[in-house]
């Protein structure tokens, strides 16, 4: 690889390349090269999650083929959905070092509501669906304000919310125990058949590449006119087409079935797109790094550490009200069952192992989408195979303590390979 | 208090009167005066736990005095928090530098207090720290690795860098020159007299004798707690030591007279 513009005049030393004991690599050769040398000093990303899902793939498309038929996956995706944006909430809390053991509790409540509001009470279900996630983000609030007054540790408060707000659900759907919602409602629709037109897949598969061209684009242009080094216009081109490329030949695997892609599917997407976002560029995501990664020198440098606590557990607590409503869209029911079970330590699981780490200052929202892949695909793959639920919570289980071993050594690593 | 200053009548910058800070039974600060006037450098030295950082941390407002009145630029201000001293135009360099590992340099120079808060600016920022940095003369790699990957002395530079960024009215470095090298250290205290000639207050806490000789222009001596004199940067090394420790006989010159000593003899013995 050469730099065209570099021939002719004298190539004034760019203002971040003046350093000589710095090696920058060009190129596709040397993208490749430096993301070898991150990946060996402990700065996995998002690469043991994309090798586990190989492997379970492999392992469960051998043992039954019906496990990468579109409609499997179709179902997979369906079901990745609610969990999915659960864990978005569990992205942003432990982005700040802390976690909420209460998720799966707060999305059975806002269920609840739903069902006791919609279809009890009568009201627009729009209203119904408000009405749950300002209640998400009350008891956000309410954590909130134990962890900023009264230091309680995040870890006993939600631990307690798990119960309190367990009965909350309970004593809202009464004696029943369960209210159907009505099957045809456009929000049961959404949950189980809303699909989107072939067209609309393949467009929006073909957004995202241009988006990445052209964002990547404005960048290096920028950066070129400031005399800063710039990233090279062929690397770009080959990821935003490498890009492309794989998300329609997903779109059209898909599609070669009788459905296609959920719609529910596409707003976990646009949520993960938006956090990630507001996470990597914005004041608001950098200051939630800040203070997951050294709280006392965010403090210092006038950051409103509260505040950042305090989003830091309302968007938590409504994003799992928000996956509660949509688990009940799924299920088409609101009942004593719904949030509980393994409902909270998946989408805690998926976060960790989609490499958002328990330890602060780490991570990214598209860990959720990752990893509450790797989970529902061995969900997927053990009920196809007429597993019980018994080895189904062991093998989740084993997959999570991987997952976090994982981030463990690879924080090690980080730290003595000074990338911490 | 005599004022060393005649015929430099310049605007009080700062200005402490009896500010005293407790922790439960410990006193450790104990009726403080002191004032930093604008284009000065005041040298705070002091031994160990003669409340040096302690005095930092209440004028970069991590803690609050428990009693006494703090002046900033004539007006007495209450500094409640830290985003409150760094408001008013007091940027510290504290001595654990106070940097996010986790991010990168250009992150951190501009931590809260990022270009455009909802699309980051990154291309602008960038550039604002080289150019922040480059007038330390920092020999930084790379403003886009964490700061984790960077050595002592380099995350020291990223740390002044950042004091600098939003042009304060006074800059306190507490312990600047510990962590760097004989280059470097000049490249700092190069710095401190480009800031001082910019007008600004600087407030300087050194171990180094030397460093605080060569730059300073009033040296405040705190010892457990309390004012403990006010001298000239020519004063003898006598003098500042036996401020600092309490005594004139204590083990500093106990060790010089010693040291004379023993050239005396050996210069003796040899014919």
């Amino acid at each position: 690889m050469t730099n065209a513009t570099d021939n002719g005049t004298a190539p004034a030393p760019l203002l971040d390349r003046s350093d000589e004991r710095v090696k920058h690599r060009q190129g596709i050769n040397g993208s490749i090269q430096a993301f070898w040398d991150r990946v060996r000093s402990g700065d996995l990303g998002s690469l043991p999650v994309i090798v586990g899902l190989v492997i379970i793939w492999t392992v469960f498309q051998t043992l039954n083929p019906v496990f990468l038929a579109p409609n499997n996956l179709v179902n997979l995706l369906f079901d990745c959905s609610t969990v999915g944006i659960i864990s978005l909430g569990i992205v942003c809390i432990l982005m700040v070092g802390e976690i909420d053991l209460s998720v799966g509790s707060v999305s059975g409540f806002a269920s609840a509501i739903v069902g006791v509001l919609w279809v009890n009470q009568g009201w627009p279900v729009g209203f119904a669906i408000l009405t749950a996630m300002f209640f998400g983000a009350v008891i956000g609030l309410l954590y909130a304000t134990l962890f900023n007054k009264f230091g309680m540790p995040s870890f006993v408060s939600t631990l307690a919310g798990l119960l309190a707000v367990l009965g909350l659900q309970l004593y809202l759907l009464g004696s029943t125990g369960s209210i159907n919602l009505p099957y045809g409602s456009k929000l049961v629709d959404f949950g189980q058949t809303m699909i989107m037109p072939d067209i609309v897949a393949y467009a929006l598969a073909a957004i995202a590449g241009l988006s990445i061209f052209v964002t990547g684009y404005r960048t290096a242009a920028r950066r070129k006119q400031a005399g800063l080094s710039s990233p090279s216009l062929s690397g770009l081109a080959f990821k935003a087409i490498a890009i492309t490329v794989l998300l329609e030949v997903i779109a059209l695997y898909i599609n070669r079935g009788d459905r296609g892609i959920p719609w529910m599917f596409g707003l976990f997407v646009g949520l993960a797109m938006a956090m990630n976002y507001a996470l990597t560029r914005t004041q608001w995501g950098r200051m939630m790094h800040a203070v997951g990664g050294n709280r006392e020198a965010a403090r210092r440098a006038g950051i409103n550490v509260r505040f950042i606590y305090t989003t830091a557990f309302v968007l938590c607590s409504v994003f799992a009200a928000t996956g509660g409503v949509l688990a009940a869209s799924r299920l088409a029911s609101a009942s004593q069952q719904a949030g509980t079970g393994d409902v909270n330590l998946n989408a805690i699981a998926a976060a960790v192992i989609g490499g958002t780490s328990l330890f602060g200052g780490r991570g990214s929202a598209y860990s959720a989408l990752l990893g509450i892949i790797v989970i529902q695909s061995i969900a997927s793959g053990l009920t196809l195979l007429d597993l019980s639920s018994s080895l189904r919570y062991m093998i989740t289980g084993a997959v999570l303590a991987i997952a976090v071993i994982v981030d463990s050594l690879a924080r090690r690593s980080r730290m003595s390979h000074g990338r911490a | 208090m005599t004022d060393i200053q005649q015929g430099r009548t310049r605007d009080v910058v700062l200005s402490l009167r009896g500010v005293s800070k407790n922790f439960g039974a410990v006193s450790a600060l104990t009726n403080i005066d002191l004032d930093v006037h604008a284009g000065e450098v005041v040298a705070l030295v002091g031994d160990n736990g003669a409340g040096k950082s302690t005095l930092v941390k209440i004028l970069a407002g991590v803690h609050q005095p428990s009693s006494g009145t703090i002046k900033f630029r004539g007006d007495t201000v209450t500094l409640s928090d830290p985003s409150a001293a760094l408001g008013l135009g007091i940027a510290t360099v504290f001595q654990d530098l106070a940097l996010c590992e986790n991010l990168d340099v250009v992150a951190n120079i501009f931590l809260g207090k990022e270009m455009n808060p909802w699309r980051l600016d990154e291309v602008s920022m960038e550039i604002k720290a080289w150019k922040l940095l480059n007038e330390l003369s920092a020999r930084i790699p790379s403003v886009r690795e964490p700061i984790a990957s960077l050595s002592g002395g380099q995350r020291q530079t990223v740390a002044i860098a950042r004091s600098l960024l939003l042009d304060p009215k006074l800059i306190m470095l507490d312990e600047p020159t510990a962590a760097l090298g004989v280059a470097q250290t000049a490249e700092v205290l190069d710095l401190i007299e480009r800031v001082r000639d910019r007008g600004l207050g600087v407030i300087m806490i050194s171990h180094n004798m030397e460093d605080v000789r060569a730059v300073a222009d009033r040296i405040v001596v705190l010892r457990l707690g309390k004012n403990n004199g006010i001298f000239d940067p020519d004063a003898s090394n006598q003098e500042l030591v036996s401020a600092i420790t309490g005594a004139d006989n204590n083990s500093v010159s106990r060790r010089a007279s010693r040291r004379g000593a023993q050239r005396e003899q050996s210069s003796e013995m040899r014919p």
